[in-house]
């Protein structure tokens, strides 16, 4: 692993994501509109919105980094620089982190909006830290983004690609307990629950809103960080020198 | 002195998509010359090329480039790839995608301005390279392996869909590198292309039918034109 590339590669993804205006401008505003949606959703439950608004300020980085590192992975493979890229002295590692480091930054920007929006503008309460929340929401985004790139080498299409989003990240929003408290699921489901990253990161959030900074936030970011590193690993699996 | 072969190709055998595509191949490849692996398509010469640069996955036989085993991780500075599809980004500037190529591979900075003018590019330097022709993409793909000064360029069809100066200068430049010390294979369908070969690989179904200079293969055969040329030796193999 080389520094120098690690860090042109993310250079070149930063840059193709500025120069692509329309997704810029879809990953940076989708998640503040929606939250002004959910806001006036639960206009006459104020105290629903306050329960559930700070986790989803962390979940949005999650699942729009997931789709947006899938799709640039998948171009990667169908262009045929995924291939110019493994003839050449560059790293796997290189080529994972350049984008964990350009999809992270992008999340900081994603978050800190969001974050402005909902805690600023829209009255969202959280009895914990709000820079703890961005904190959780950038270390979701990469996490998103880590599975991202690991299952789209399981995709051939774009449109496949797609679909994963609700294949993958919607069973692990609805079992992350943000809708149901996870006690309260099946008890099948609720053991099942325990293997999925997103349960450990709506953890840590709502931990971080209710202000219970202790053992067991600390628990989750360790597990949020092996799930990074796990699915990076799994992602290196699937950058093959040689195919068939 | 005796000059090693930059390519030695052993019994290869490649099998795609369930298809024995390269049953059984043997031929090298001469150092600081142009060679041309010519054939009609579907007959392997994408399939070797990928061998030989040690993208491929092969089922059995050997394949050395300068002196190491195909696809060697000392071997990703020295061996320059274009495919025939111009693997590089589109929504990137020229300038962006060298520079990101070039990067990795270490090249000097004045590096892809001197790139740019090999093919003739310069004019587009900054233009996204999804809207450039297809010709002018594929240059920006060969820019792209020429950043690194390759000991060994593999070519995949790199003049299709260009105008005739263009082709002329390109293989020019070919000639140039070669002078220089590069090897280059290039492969190509149009048979007129081998003329402007130093030597000459014919491959038909996967299997070599003649090796040889243009003139040697003339000489064999008794044909002035190399198309007839290569329509005796393949009925004959």
């Amino acid at each position: 692993m080389t520094l120098r590339i690690t860090l042109a590669t993310a250079a070149r993804v930063l840059r193709q994501v500025r120069r692509d205006r329309r997704t810029l401008a879809l990953v940076l505003l989708v998640p503040p509109l929606l939250m002004t949606l959910f806001r006036y959703v639960f206009d006459g439950q104020p105290e629903t919105f306050d329960r559930v608004g700070p986790p989803l300020v962390g979940i949005f980085p999650f699942v729009s980094l997931f789709l947006v590192a899938s799709i640039a992975m998948l171009r990667e493979r169908t262009t045929g620089t995924l291939e110019r890229l493994m003839s050449m002295p560059l790293a796997k590692l290189d080529l994972l982190l350049g984008y964990a480091i350009a999809f992270a930054l992008l999340a900081v920007a994603q978050a800190s909006l969001t974050a402005a929006v909902s805690f600023g503008l829209l009255g969202l309460d959280s009895t914990g830290p709000v820079w703890l929340v961005v904190v959780l929401a950038v270390a979701n985004a990469v996490l998103g983004m880590a599975l991202g790139l690991f299952l789209s080498a399981f995709a051939q299409t774009e449109f496949q690609a797609v679909q994963f989003m609700p294949a993958f990240v919607l069973p692990q929003v609805l079992l992350a307990g943000l809708l149901v408290p996870r006690d309260k699921m099946a008890p099948l489901l609720e053991l099942i629950s325990y293997a999925m990253p997103l349960t450990y990161a709506y953890d840590a959030l709502a931990r971080a809103t209710a202000d219970e900074l202790g053992r067991r936030l600390t628990i989750d970011v360790v597990l949020i960080c092996a799930f990074i590193v796990l699915s990076l690993v799994l992602g290196a699996t699937t950058l093959r020198r040689r195919t068939a | 002195m005796k000059s090693y072969p930059t390519v030695e190709v052993r019994d290869l055998h490649v099998r795609r998509g369930g298809r024995l595509v390269l049953p059984g191949i043997s031929l090298e490849v001469a150092p600081g010359r142009v060679t041309g692996l010519l054939g009609p398509s579907g007959s392997g010469k994408t399939t070797l090329m990928r061998a030989i640069v040690g993208v491929q996955i092969v089922e059995s036989g050997e394949v050395t480039v300068l002196g190491r085993s195909a696809g060697a991780p000392e071997l990703r500075r020295r061996v320059g790839y274009v495919t025939q599809e111009a693997s590089v980004y589109g929504d990137l500037t020229v300038r962006e995608n060298l520079g990101y190529f070039g990067r990795i591979l270490r090249a000097l900075p004045g590096r892809v301005e001197e790139a740019l003018a090999t093919v003739a590019l310069e004019e587009r330097a900054d233009q996204i390279v999804r809207t450039l022709s297809g010709g002018e993409r594929s240059r920006v793909s060969l820019a792209t392996a020429l950043l690194g000064h390759p000991d060994l360029l593999v070519l995949d069809e790199p003049t299709v869909g260009l105008d005739p100066v263009l082709r002329r200068d390109l293989w020019r430049t070919f000639h140039d590198l070669a002078d220089g010390g590069t090897t280059l294979l290039v492969s190509s369908h149009v048979m007129d292309e081998a003329e402007r070969c130093d030597d000459l690989v014919l491959l038909r179904d996967g299997q070599v039918v003649a090796t040889g200079s243009p003139d040697e293969l003339r000489r064999r055969t008794g044909r002035e034109d190399l198309e007839e040329a290569f329509l005796v030796l393949a009925e004959a193999s």
